[in-house]
């Protein structure tokens, strides 16, 4: 079991004729990704390595019945891509691409949502996702990641999902879903969704959740927990050091005031009864605790 | 990208919303000239990106050539907070009625728009938000449907402005939103927004922060960019295209992605050392971005060891460890190096590495290790000079 994605999962790649696209396309069909086709206006009919590749998404998903899509095309294109394969009906749009201004993610996010309720945007600026053993759509890689659960794994940064994914793995435990969301301002998937859909999930058992400072989505998170999660959450927040009012790094990540640092998210989720960790290896040996005693 | 005041006037006149004639002015020649031009009395203005220039004498009024001289010579040089003024705005100086507040900006958690507006301007927002929330008139906008005159009016007349404001206000927030969409701007605020006796609605100030991802569609920012005031080594960094922030410890940090790079700070102090910087080289780092982030580091010096913490997902592990190989053959690096790699290709950046391996550079598998082993070596080093200077004396 899992969430999201799984051995099924036929995926397109919007922009698989570029470099990163090409790479990541490849790699993630080597994991064992179902990746059925391409989209490029300029080079359909053509192929990457025996994908097809198709002149829209429309296109490639009636001749491959695929229903998620990564999107890896340059930043001023993205907006455009996401809503294509919003309009093909495709039910996940895995958005990694990085650097897409903020009131195209705000438009196209609240477009997606209103015009066509049956696609969910993960990201944009997310490193994508893994089920473990079946699918792999991304950047985040699989080879160490354990399969058949019991923890699920959310995180909004890309390299602190990779760590997390390292720290079970290092101690032998497997993992059902590991979803990065992304830390960009409008994310298309929430850490709440995640939950829900990990709590729902049978095969997940408890949820390592990653946050950082900014913003207010770890609140929101732990209220969430708080009303909601039968299942045990272990949390870690990055930038517990930081220096408020500095900008650290992107868009998630700026602190100003009390609200947002690290120490005021640690402190509501530890209240809404989460198991708080001050580094991500540390974060790694608490599951473990958890784990044992499920 | 924060803009200063006069740049977001500047933006906020090219959208059609009425601010006081004036000028910026880098000398104090040059202040006397605009007001001449622009007719006294003036209000001369200090140009910083930092609150409560008022208070520090920032902003003065002059009614005559010598007053405007005596002011902008004073202003001009002066340092509020660690910034100091190169320039000053320079405008006829307005008669306030009455003063306002309003801004745009997202709400992330409702992932819509918020536009908010208080009768209660020219004092901080945060006070009035906490004090009073109800004299703050918010607005939510759906971006898809933009921001209606209809819906603007309801929003104003909520605010409970002095009514003979609300047909200007409302023209001003609707122009005021077009800038927000259309000038890609994370955040426009009017603080204060003032009636004037005569009944006239006008922005006094202006506060605009670009997205700086929308930068390829909006060539004409190139104007705005280079007058920001960094710390030497954020200006270096920020040069190449590197993240970097800089910290007060001795520790030098390159991590990719930034919840890495922030957990890098975070082992690092809970390992008993102190981060010099947070410098995130981002995703897909080539080994030429490697070696920037490694020159950026070694000229810090307060730098005693150097800590790198890759985990790579686009990021690849043969990149970075070129990256560092390159970078110690084009420069002298003076701390020792300890390195942490993972993810994409490690094995191949491993190999790779493994002939430069030294006491000066140390290769651990985990992060723990590594940040205590830098945070060791730094201590080291910190002694050792420690223990010359005694001697040298």
């Amino acid at each position: 079991m899992s969430i999201l994605v799984n051995a099924d999962t036929k995926v397109i790649v919007q922009g698989l004729t570029g470099g990163q696209g090409k790479f990541y396309g490849l790699r993630n069909r080597a994991y064992g990704t179902k990746v059925v086709g391409g989209v490029s206006p300029k080079k359909a009919g053509t192929d990457v390595e025996g994908i097809p590749v198709y002149a829209s998404v429309k296109d490639a998903v009636a001749e491959t019945g695929a229903t998620a899509t990564m999107v890896i095309v340059p930043a001023p294109a993205a907006a455009d891509a996401v809503l294509e394969a919003a309009e093909a009906g495709l039910a996940l749009i895995v958005v990694v691409t990085e650097g897409i201004p903020m009131h195209d993610e705000a438009s196209f996010y609240n477009r997606v949502k209103r015009d066509f309720p049956g696609s969910r945007i993960l990201g944009p600026n997310c490193p994508g996702l893994l089920t473990p053993g079946e699918c792999n759509i991304g950047f985040i890689p699989a080879e160490v990641a354990q399969a058949g659960g019991p923890v699920g794994i959310v995180s909004r940064s890309g390299t602190l999902t990779y760590q997390a994914l390292n720290e079970l793995a290092e101690k032998g435990i497997g993992v059902t879903t590991c979803v990065g969301i992304g830390g960009d301002p409008v994310p298309g998937t929430s850490f709440i969704d995640c939950l829900e859909l990990f709590e729902a999930d049978a095969a997940t058992k408890a949820v390592i959740m990653f946050g950082e400072i900014g913003g207010s989505a770890e609140e929101e998170a732990a209220a969430y927990i708080e009303a909601n999660m039968s299942k045990p959450v272990v949390s870690y927040v990055a930038g517990v050091t930081a220096p408020p009012g500095k900008k650290m790094g992107h868009a998630g990540a700026i602190i100003s005031g009390s609200k947002g640092t690290a120490q005021a998210k640690m402190e509501v989720l530890e209240a809404a009864g989460v198991r708080v960790a001050t580094n991500p290896t540390a974060a790694g040996e608490l599951m473990a605790e958890v784990v044992s005693g499920l | 990208m924060d803009l200063f005041e006069y740049q977001g006037k500047q933006l906020f006149a090219r959208y059609g919303i009425p601010v006081s004639a004036g000028a910026v002015a880098e000398t104090v020649d040059d202040a006397v000239a605009t007001a001449e031009r622009v007719g006294y009395p003036v209000v001369i203005k200090a140009q910083v990106q930092v609150g409560g220039r008022g208070k520090a004498g920032g902003v003065k009024l002059a009614n005559n050539a010598d007053e405007t001289r005596e002011h902008a010579g004073n202003i001009l040089g002066l340092d509020i907070k660690g910034h100091v003024v190169h320039r000053v705005w320079v405008e006829h100086a307005s008669d306030i009625a009455e003063e306002y507040y309003a801004s745009f900006t997202l709400d992330r958690a409702a992932k819509k728009y918020l536009g908010m507006l208080s009768a209660q301007g020219g004092v901080e927002i945060e006070t009035v938000a906490e004090e009073s929330p109800d004299a703050l008139a918010k607005v939510e906008v759906d971006p898809v449907d933009g921001l209606s005159e209809a819906a603007c009016r309801a929003w104003v007349e909520q605010a409970k402005l002095n009514p003979k404001a609300d047909d200007g206000a409302v023209e001003i927030l609707l122009k005021l939103y077009e800038a927000f969409v259309g000038a890609d701007a994370d955040l426009v605020e009017i603080n204060p927004l003032i009636l004037t006796p005569e009944g006239r609605v006008h922005a006094l100030d202006a506060k605009v922060s670009l997205d700086d991802n929308a930068r390829f569609r909006h060539p004409e920012w190139d104007e705005f960019t280079g007058l920001e005031k960094l710390d030497p080594r954020e200006r270096e960094a920020s040069e190449r295209g590197l993240q970097y922030v800089g910290l007060d410890g001795d520790v030098g940090l390159i991590a990719n992605g930034a919840g890495l790079a922030m957990a890098t700070c975070d082992i690092v102090h809970e390992v008993g050392g102190q981060p010099a910087n947070f410098l995130d080289i981002g995703g897909g780092a080539s080994a030429q971005v490697m070696a920037n982030a490694l020159e950026v580091i070694n000229n810090d010096p307060s730098v005693k060891a150097i800590f790198i913490n890759i985990f790579g997902g686009i990021t690849k592990g043969e990149e970075v460890a070129n990256g560092i190989v390159q970078a110690l053959g084009q420069v002298d690096i003076a701390s020792p190096i300890v390195i942490r790699l993972d993810g994409t290709n490690a094995e191949q950046g491993r190999e790779i590495l493994k002939a430069h391996e030294s006491d000066r550079l140390v290769s651990k598998p985990t992060m723990v290790e590594a940040a205590r082993t830098a945070v060791a070596l730094a201590r080291a080093a910190r002694q050792a000079s420690a223990t010359m200077n005694k001697g040298t004396r």
